[in-house]
């Protein structure tokens, strides 16, 4: 184990802001040569923006990425490659139409005659790697194809071939089965005792310990701590992860749940979430809490039906919803606010007016046409109800802030007068003082009595807004958590699934009741 | 950690299985049966008229299908990068308009400088196109859709009404358009070297992989530290060039020349290329393929009207056969794709 030895990699002083958002703020951590680092922290914690300084993607403001002592100049993906630092994805990024061991070789394919490509080493120095690995996969076949769990395998062999110093793994085993990551592992392992530098990065506890020695955590984008992994238990991971002071910016409501207004019962859709059931009350505020890639929106867009599901039934008010219908769910009074904006929420191009309208321009119309007025009206109204800042209503939407955006796919959606809002991520990117105005917005909402149901990732938000939390891992409801019960830790630790000794139970007592205890056994897939 | 070691080395390697990637068996195939469907059509074809297979008619076919091809390999490099190159027949149009007039006003210059200029003219268009679409971040069908007509523009804004004839052409460059070795024309010979450099190229060079590579996956070449924007520049400056070498064939072919040479040619290119196996949405194809594309079709433009097939159902079967390529390739796609997964590749 390396004892005081000099770093092979380090991260000195590190900052990178994007527009107004610092996502990394003077972050260091070293890496030493033969051991595994893992990095952990909440989403939006900083980590993904680090993997990118180090695969040459973005560049640091300040602060400098040092290998053997001495500064490295990474402007583009080919220096951190030159540097010896390779990385490899959630997903993939291979280039499905050439062939494996074209893949492989691409950076720097073997030379023959004429100084051409030589193919056939090419297809043996891949075969060789894959041999050195103990997989099997064909190196002529094309990349297309191949599972998430090979063509990772595929990128390690890439790693080898370039004799990468530091292996920089970006929450790898999100979609691999417990086979896939074990043999993950086994090679990474490999490639650790052979002499290089791992950094790897993942929400499972269980599988840092399996693979590292050394750990840093982060959290809002600041460096909260770098020890030997075998002196923390998983509880200190947790409270670092989360440990910030609860901010006290929500408005506390008085709560009286109504009836119940939406009803969701075994909801499956295959390979993405299973047996989600839960129910949301007039005037309540429910929150689905997890880590991301835990299903959470998939949830909320097969309610709504913008994806479909492949069993289970949706009520909204006792009256069951057609599956994969966004119009029946609209006129069950149900509105959904996605996560990307730019993506779902609104038409960058179209004008305010036309966006706040636009789930109602059917209603709007007079004899199939719609007329400027009309828009214009129900577009002030709401854009003021939420003080939107903007220019004119002709203005297009891709002119306003995130915030202002936000403010506009509300107005939109709120202009249905809906009796359940779904909102996903409702905060996501935008400043501090906008973020307030949301929270107001949305429990002034309950307070009128919509039913409201929320999936953020942040945790301040969720436990300051939420009467009751739901927590998915892995495509499942694992927890039930009342506000009383919810803290930042029993949350998290219903997310990552790991127990804290006794306190966590006792928190998800009403609701996990039907879940059985042995959830840390649970295989993905 | 002594079980590790071990696992790694005690993993049975299978033997690989067949050496040809299923992808290069595919595009054989389509190579194969082009040039099965090109020998049907020529023997119906000379069945009921012998004079098709006359010499002078398949010299003509193959005049036809070399500057189409010369055409056809430069917008497989552009295809293949996930972009389109529309402006091919106006480039063609410029150059042989600008290589016409050196001549015409110069009769005693040597022709491989007036060869040189018309490349010259290709190669500033095309890298007007690739600027354009590196650093205007528009795509190319809108670019170069706009260059198509600004090109086609600067050749008329040039040539006002007039014409260049034969007569006013110096008999050196016009023989250099009819003259054989061996009884192959020149313009073929080099139609076949600029395949032959191109194929290469594509198959056996860095440059060539980095093509299909950037097509296949954009952000996955950016990732790959693949210099995309220097690559695609590349790709529609040899466009480019590769139309102003056309445009002086077409001129040394024709020997007339105006302002609307090469109008609509650029159709007849895609088409050549799509029904030659060339993905249009990058990533695969050959420029084999795009070759015989153009042989095909200029093949059909040539047999249907021997065989009293009319105009519109010329095109009618152009269309066709564009149709049934694109239904072949995503019929291919589907079946390979299935193959594909069931090959999973741990068996243990």
């Amino acid at each position: 184990m390396p004892a005081e030895q000099a770093p092979l990699l380090a991260v000195r002083d590190v900052s990178k802001s994007f527009g107004a958002v610092a996502a990394v703020r003077d972050v260091s951590f070293p890496l030493y040569a033969g051991e595994a680092h893992a990095l952990v922290g909440e989403n939006g914690a900083g980590k993904s923006t680090i993997v990118k300084m180090l695969a040459g993607v973005h560049r640091p403001d300040t602060g400098t990425i040092e290998m053997d002592g001495a500064p490295l100049a990474l402007s583009s993906p080919a220096d951190a490659r030159a540097a010896g630092i390779a990385v490899i994805y959630q997903e993939p990024t291979l280039f499905p139409d050439l062939s494996v061991a074209e893949n492989i070789a691409m950076a720097k394919p073997p030379r023959g005659r004429f100084h051409a490509i030589d193919r056939a080493r090419m297809v043996r120095d891949a075969t060789a790697l894959f041999e050195r690995l103990g997989v099997d996969i064909d190196p002529a076949r094309p990349a297309r194809g191949l599972s998430i769990a090979d063509q990772q395998l595929v990128e390690i062999a890439k790693a080898l071939s370039a004799d990468a110093r530091v292996l920089v793994m970006d929450e790898p085993t999100a979609a691999l089965s417990t086979v896939e990551v074990e043999r993950l592992f086994t090679v990474a392992r490999s490639l650790r005792d052979r002499g290089a530098a791992v950094l790897f990065i993942s929400h499972r506890f269980e599988e840092i310990t399996a693979l590292c020695q050394r750990v840093t955590v982060m959290r809002d984008g600041r460096h909260v701590s770098t020890d030997p992994l075998a002196g923390l238990t998983v509880d200190d991971l947790v409270r670092r992860m989360v440990g910030r002071d609860l901010s006290t910016l929500y408005p506390r409501r008085s709560t009286t749940p109504g009836d119940v207004v939406l009803e969701v019962d075994g909801l499956r859709r295959d390979g993405v979430f299973r047996d989600v059931s839960f129910q949301v009350r007039a005037g309540e505020i429910v929150a689905l809490a997890g880590l991301v890639g835990s299903g959470r929106s998939e949830v909320a867009q097969a309610v709504f039906g913008v994806d479909p599901r492949d069993a289970g039934t949706v009520r909204v008010h006792g009256r069951q919803l057609r599956a994969g219908s966004p119009r029946a769910a609209m006129a069950a009074g149900l509105a959904l606010v996605p996560e990307d904006r730019r993506l779902q929420g609104l038409v960058m191009d179209a004008s305010i007016a036309r966006n706040v309208t636009l789930p109602r321009s059917g209603a709007l119309a007079r004899l199939g046409l719609l007329f400027g007025g009309a828009e214009r009206r129900a577009a002030a109204e709401w854009t003021a109800r939420l003080q939107t800042k903007y220019g004119r209503l002709a203005d297009a939407v891709s002119t306003l802030s995130g915030g202002n955006q936000q403010k506009v796919i509300l107005a939109k959606w709120l202009a249905t007068l809906p009796r359940v809002l779904m909102v996903d991520e409702p905060t996501r990117g935008i400043d501090v003082g906008t973020k307030a105005e949301v929270h107001r917005l949305i429990s002034g909402l309950a307070e009128d009595g919509v039913a409201v149901l929320m999936v953020s990732s942040e945790l301040p938000e969720v436990l300051g807004l939420a009467d009751r939390v739901l927590v998915m891992r892995e495509g499942r409801l694992v927890a039930e958590l009342d506000r009383a019960d919810a803290t930042e830790e029993s949350v998290m630790f219903a997310a990552v699934g790991q127990r804290k000794r006794e306190a966590a139970t006792t928190g998800a007592t009403s609701a996990a009741g039907e879940q059985p205890a042995e959830k840390g056994v649970e295989v993905a897939l | 950690m002594t079980t590790v070691e071990d696992s790694v080395r005690t993993m049975p390697a299978r033997a690989m299985p067949a050496r040809t990637s299923v992808l290069e068996r595919v595009l054989r195939a389509r190579e194969i049966s082009i040039v099965l469907a090109l020998a049907l059509l020529v023997l119906v074809t000379a069945i009921g008229h012998p004079s098709f297979v006359h010499s002078q008619s398949i010299r003509d076919i193959l005049l036809g299908a070399a500057i189409l091809g010369v055409l056809a390999v430069g917008q497989t490099i552009v295809v293949i990068t996930r972009n389109i190159d529309l402006s091919v027949g106006s480039v063609l149009g410029l150059s042989a308009f600008a290589a016409g007039t050196l001549l015409m006003n110069h009769p005693g210059m040597p022709i491989i400088v007036a060869v040189l200029v018309g490349i010259a003219v290709g190669a500033g268009c095309g890298l007007v196109n690739g600027l354009l679409v590196r650093f205007g971040d528009v795509p190319a069908l809108v670019v170069t859709l706009g260059t198509l007509y600004a090109y086609r523009g600067v050749a008329y804004l040039w040539a006002g009404g007039s014409q260049i004839n034969a007569d006013e052409l110096p008999d050196g460059f016009l023989k250099f358009g009819t003259a054989t070795v061996l009884g192959v024309p020149y313009l073929v010979l080099i139609a076949v070297a600029v395949l032959v450099v191109a194929g290469v190229v594509l198959r056996s060079y860095p440059a060539g992989r980095q093509l299909y590579a950037l097509g296949s996956s954009p952000d996955g070449a950016r990732l790959a530290g693949i210099p995309v924007g220097r690559r695609t520049l590349a790709a529609f400056l040899a466009s480019g060039t590769l139309a102003g070498l056309a445009g002086v064939l077409f001129a040394a072919r024709f020997g007339t020349v105006d302002a609307a040479a090469g109008n609509g040619y650029e159709l007849n290119v895609v088409a050549a290329v799509v029904v030659g196996g060339v993905a249009i949405f990058g990533g695969s194809g050959s420029v084999w393929g795009a070759a015989l594309g153009a042989l095909l079709l200029t093949t059909i433009g040539s047999a249907l009207p021997v065989l009293g097939v009319d105009q519109f159902w010329q095109q009618a079967i152009v269309g066709a056969l564009i149709l049934l390529a694109i239904g072949i390739d995503r019929l291919i796609a589907a079946r390979v794709a299935a193959a594909l997964k069931k090959r999973g590749s741990h068996v243990r």
